[in-house]
């Protein structure tokens, strides 16, 4: 019987464990020493630190980066500030019988592809679009505006993309608060400010924490939106990583900025996880 | 056991489908928007039973695709002639091409002469010539009337109504209207990194006035259909598209002399269905195919012959737009070199960066 087990564990995590070092592991360590290799004058490849040297030098290239850490914590800030509502009314407000369904909508806009969403918004706000349309005939307007190719616009995208990704581990973590704590604390004349801050926030610090780490990844990864709906303003860092590897042919540089963005993910959510005091574990379980 | 009968058949299944789906002729074709119509896809696998895998793509991402792979994945690639030389010598992505299972009489002989002298690698040539056009300008003359060169790109009379790409036919064509010729410092790198210093900064001083940078070339012709952009830096074949639809929208061919290009046929280094690929070629070439391209999406083609096929109102995108005077003037593009990519990439990077 035990034989059989540990055979059968074997058998199930083989195809996980090839697909994580042939698919991940290995393709990584290539880039990483990709990222290490110039090309001489001669135009023979040498050993180099020169692709992360020219990170530092260049000042657009670290604009960029520290532009697109900062906008990413802004989308995962304002992204939490949006879901918890929308996770509070569908855990405690609404009748359990309507839950299903609300979460059904929430998961709707999922079923069709990035693009086809970023699209969608794209038509709803360019200078023709959908939006001035009714605005101008309503009078609110006399003239059609660009709501598009702007920050605030590519910062509304990528919140709606990411939005899912916050409300799923808030409602996860939410269903586990007893209303009776809430009561307690009407009973005793809490405000609902202390409530929040006092009782809901602390015990759902997890979710919180986990949604975060995902929209903040999600966001710091994303090309699509940035691209299509910042349009001419807004240079994401996975752009210019984009760029090295197509346009200038220069892989090695590429990888030099995807290991520094790795990096940089990776340093952020080790000091979220440290301010929040909480540990890996208990965040992703 | 049950259960695992139904797993081994679903397996089964999965691996039949996929080895059937790979045993079938088909030819994989990486190549750009509108370059294999529909009708002559069905119209090709009537005729030879051969299914034809579309991949839309351009120039950078075809280079970098075959570059991946080593030049695996596809059975034929279309990147522009000057695209091949220099990415060929360094990456041997693509293999030499046979012209003798070419039908090379259906071929307009100078074009295909152009095409194998800029695409000899090693002796061999790697490319025959498909089709061309030009970039130039695509105006709204009602709301634009005096856009006639690339510095109306710039113009702050435009403000808000301007759109062009950010990629090096820009640089090029901007470096053409400065009175400069970018293609005769091609050879010498430091002056040619002068020069785009100089274009990249003049594009940082207008970036207020441009209304985005387009990347799809669908998405500009709606942009100018809607009036929301007036003067834009396209290719020909999508001003005519325009002007079929609305006679105030035209391409213009600009003062400083449109850039000329030739797409190509080139066969990766490691294409599978070789015979395919060249049956594909000489299917696109004949005459009456090649007509039905060109009236489609208005390019010129490389065909001998499909000229005497094409509709009036595409022979007449021609006559308009290109007196002789403008023929003449047209530049075309030389191989490029290698390191001058990254040239552009850096000045169009900060272009893109500024504020």
């Amino acid at each position: 019987m035990k034989h059989q087990k540990r055979w059968a564990l074997f058998f199930f995590l083989t195809p996980v464990i090839l697909w994580l070092f042939l698919l991940i592991v290995l393709p990584h360590i290539d880039l990483l020493i990709m990222s290490f290799r110039i090309e001489n004058d001669a135009g023979e490849m040498v050993w180099s630190l020169s692709n992360y040297a020219q990170f530092f030098e260049e000042p657009i290239y670290w604009r960029t980066f520290v532009r697109t850490a900062v906008y990413s914590i802004l989308v995962t800030f304002l992204t939490f500030v949006i879901a918890l509502p929308v996770a509070l009314y569908i855990t405690k407000v609404v009748a359990p019988r309507f839950q299903g369904f609300l979460t059904l909508l929430l998961l709707l806009p999922f079923w069709v592809s990035e693009l086809v969403r970023v699209y969608g918004w794209m038509i709803l706000l360019r200078e023709s679009g959908v939006i001035n349309h009714f605005l101008i005939k309503l009078g609110i307007l006399n003239r059609p505006v660009e709501m598009l190719y702007n920050d605030a616009t590519m910062i509304l995208g990528l919140i709606y993309t990411s939005m899912l990704f916050m409300i799923v581990p808030l409602i996860a973590v939410l269903e586990s608060l007893d209303n009776s704590l809430i009561e307690a604390a009407y009973d005793l004349g809490a405000n609902m400010w202390t409530i929040l801050f006092k009782i809901i926030i602390p015990h759902a610090t997890p979710g919180i924490v986990s949604g975060s780490i995902v929209v903040f990844m999600l966001t710091l990864g994303n090309y699509l939106t940035p691209n299509l709906m910042g349009g001419k303003n807004s240079l994401w860092f996975t752009e210019q990583i984009y760029n090295q590897f197509i346009a200038s042919f220069n892989w090695n540089q590429g990888s030099a900025f995807g290991f520094l963005l790795l990096v940089l993910s990776s340093i952020v959510v080790w000091l979220g996880l440290k301010l929040t005091r909480q540990t890996l574990r208990t965040v992703v379980k | 056991m049950k259960k695992v009968c139904f797993y081994v058949l679903l397996i089964s299944v999965f691996i039949f489908t996929a080895w059937g789906a790979a045993t079938a002729d088909e030819l994989a074709l990486l190549t750009w928007k509108g370059y294999a119509p529909k009708v002559l896809v069905e119209k090709f696998k009537k005729e030879t039973g051969i299914d034809v895998k579309v991949t839309y793509t351009n120039n950078e991402e075809m280079i970098a695709k075959l570059r991946a792979t080593r030049g695996a994945g596809f059975d034929l690639a279309q990147p522009s002639q000057d695209r091949i030389s220099s990415v060929q010598a360094k990456y041997k992505i693509y293999q030499p091409i046979d012209l003798s299972k070419i039908k090379t009489d259906q071929v307009i002989a100078s074009m295909l002469e152009a095409v194998k002298k800029n695409t000899m690698v090693g002796g061999k040539p790697h490319a025959v010539p498909f089709c061309w056009g030009t970039s130039g300008l695509v105006v709204n003359k009602k709301l634009a009337p005096d856009a006639k060169d690339y510095s109306d790109l710039l113009n702050a009379k435009y403000a808000g109504r301007v759109s062009y790409r950010l990629k090096r036919p820009t640089l090029i064509a901007l470096a053409f209207a400065m009175g400069d010729d970018p293609f005769a410092k091609y050879s010498d790198a430091k002056a040619y990194e002068g020069l785009m210093e100089k274009v990249g900064a003049d594009m940082i001083k207008a970036k207020g006035l441009v209304k985005n940078y387009w990347t799809n070339g669908d998405a500009l012709l709606q942009s100018m259909r809607s009036n929301e952009v007036y003067v834009a830096m396209a290719w020909d074949g999508g001003g005519w598209k325009l002007f079929a639809e609305n006679p105030d929208i035209d391409f213009v061919a600009p003062e400083s002399g449109a850039l000329g290009w030739i797409d190509t046929f080139a066969l990766p280094a490691k294409a599978k269905n070789v015979d395919g690929a060249y049956k594909w070629i000489n299917f696109m070439l004949r005459p009456e195919n090649a007509a039905v391209f060109t009236n489609m999406e208005k390019y010129g083609t490389a065909s001998n012959g499909a000229v005497k096929l094409l509709d009036a109102d595409v022979k007449g995108n021609f006559e308009r737009c290109f007196p002789q005077k403008d023929i003449d003037n047209v530049k075309w593009y030389p191989p490029v070199p290698a390191k001058l990519e990254g040239i552009e990439g850096k000045i169009l990077d900060k272009v893109k960066a500024a504020k």
